[in-house]
């Protein structure tokens, strides 16, 4: 079997671009990918796209021709939606073509325009990644689900708001010097807890921003690699996913994220590592809670103890495991499509060395990568490694 | 909203509205909601209406400040997720924030949502 190299990444400013439409998002990322990879478009052999509301927000289906045409790929294309996981489930088939024999040289990524809705209709698109029946018809939002887990967290085992604010503060820390953050912009722990709220306990600094913004990644098989003489030293060894009850009233706990454990379990089974031998990770960060039942769920923390490691340090730059050297989503931003594809990019340039973070992670080796999509009734998890 | 019922939801609704609440019970002893063919977690095709418990429990609950359009007046609003036993439902909790809480015990009724005049389900503090 063929591991799935990494050539070449690309990303947009992430960020507030009401007018760009996600076909010239996409462009930007996938052509900054192309030439990241030194890979012809006349080589790529297919396209896989992740977009969550292009329907709603563009009265746009049917995008992945788009997103291939505005590549100049003349390839077969598929658009992927699982909610916020839409690229991360786009990758994970690419990974598996490259592994089948089935393609050598694949444009994988995302894309999503969220801005050009105001924040009642955004908020009114996001819903529907939850039950449309039995939760969005009793007024549930997407922050009010978090919410709901939040609450739930906090009841069974401990921890604050001034616990979460610690990680939203983390990831602004982080975001300062990525050119492609929404903000690049410290905030204090009591500027976070001053923040107004938007459903109890989670406040506007727990949440990530509504973001216009594209992603993509080159992936090629190892023989086409070497037969070009890329430099794609970052290999794609493990890929997972999980599923659970779309909603969270048929949950058997609210307060954790199986779905993820089990996209962990797998991906790491695939590699061959375990939770022990990653050194840094981006996470899916859209409400600060959310970072603390990915880490749980990730094997870095047990069950309960992911919001003390979060208020003890030990996922800042600095910490013994740094978790979204990006910025995460909440300060470099979440175009919701866009967002599984841009932790793998983020994560490329972390273990190449060439990440405005590397610094703190030199001999990072092994990096992993979480989405989750609505309440994490769905998610993916990929190892990534330094392969010689 | 369009004007067309769901079958299967709207009908339990209704039986709520009417006082004859139930939820969908396996051979199993496992709670679901309609429209279900099969038990979601054991794939059971001996599905059965049972009645639905007349109190639940409060479980996880949140105040929604920022709503959406459809329910933009209605805010702020309690948004609970109720343990029935069998089964679980999420709904409005008809109390100030101060007054919800995790435990609260409620009662499930049909309500209507004060921006839209949409059927929804409420929770009565009991």
């Amino acid at each position: 079997m063929t591991n799935a190299r990494v050539a070449g990444v690309g990303l947009t400013h992430f960020g507030n671009h009401p007018e760009r439409t996600s076909r010239d998002l996409f462009a930007e990322a996938g052509l900054a990918a192309l030439d990241d990879a030194s890979v012809d478009p006349a080589d790529v052999e297919a396209v896989h796209y992740g977009n969550f509301m292009g329907e709603l927000s563009e009265h746009q289906g049917h995008q992945g021709p788009l997103a291939a045409e505005s590549l100049g790929v003349h390839a077969p294309a598929t658009r992927y939606e699982s909610a916020c996981a839409s690229s991360g489930v786009a990758l994970r088939q690419a990974v598996r073509d490259v592994r089948n024999g089935e393609a050598d040289v694949l444009v994988v990524g995302g894309a999503e325009r969220m801005n050009n809705l105001d924040t009642a209709r955004t908020t009114e698109a996001l819903a529907i990644a939850a039950d449309e029946l039995y939760e969005v018809r009793a007024g549930m939002t997407f922050p009010g689900a978090y919410a709901l887990m939040a609450n739930a967290y906090f009841e069974q085992f401990g921890g604050t708001r001034e616990d979460l604010a610690h990680i939203a503060v983390k990831n602004h820390e982080n975001a300062v010097g990525n050119d492609h953050a929404q903000y690049q912009s410290e905030i204090t722990v009591e500027e976070a807890m001053d923040s107004p709220p938007v459903a109890s306990p989670l406040h506007l600094y727990d949440a990530c921003p509504i973001t216009d913004g594209a992603s993509a990644v080159v992936l090629v098989s190892e023989d086409y690699a070497e037969r070009n003489d890329l430099d794609a030293s970052i290999a794609i060894t493990g890929t997972g996913q999980g599923g659970d009850m779309m909603a969270l009233q048929d949950r058997e706990n609210v307060a954790t994220s199986p779905a993820a454990t089990d996209a962990a379990d797998e991906a790491y089974a695939d590699a061959g590592v375990t939770a022990g031998d990653v050194d840094v990770a981006e996470v899916h960060d859209c409400f600060t809670i959310a970072e603390v039942l990915a880490t749980e769920s990730l094997g870095f923390f047990e069950t309960g103890e992911g919001v003390a490691a979060a208020r003890d340090g030990v996922t800042t730059r600095e910490g013994d495991l740094p978790v979204n050297l990006s910025g995460g989503l909440k300060a470099k931003g979440h175009p919701v499509g866009a967002t599984g594809t841009s932790q793998v990019a983020e994560l490329t340039r972390v273990l190449r060395g060439d990440h405005h973070n590397s610094e703190y992670v030199p001999d990072a080796r092994v990096g992993v990568a979480h989405n989750a999509g609505g309440t994490v009734a769905s998610a993916v998890v990929h190892v990534l490694e330094v392969q010689e | 909203m369009t004007e067309t019922r769901d079958a299967g939801y709207d009908d339990w609704l209704d039986a709520l509205e009417s006082g004859d609440g139930y939820y969908l019970e396996c051979a199993n002893g496992h709670g679901s909601l309609p429209p279900r063919r099969v038990c979601p977690h054991c794939a059971s095709r001996e599905l059965t209406e049972e009645p639905l418990p007349e109190t639940g429990t409060v479980e996880t609950h949140t105040t929604i400040h920022v709503a959406t359009p459809s329910f933009v007046d209605d805010a702020p609003y309690v948004t609970a997720v109720v343990d029935f036993g069998p089964v679980r439902l999420t709904g409005q909790v008809l109390a100030d924030e101060a007054d919800a809480e995790n435990g609260l015990e409620v009662t499930p009724r049909v309500g209507e949502s004060e921006t839209t005049g949409e059927r929804l389900l409420c929770f009565e503090p009991r």
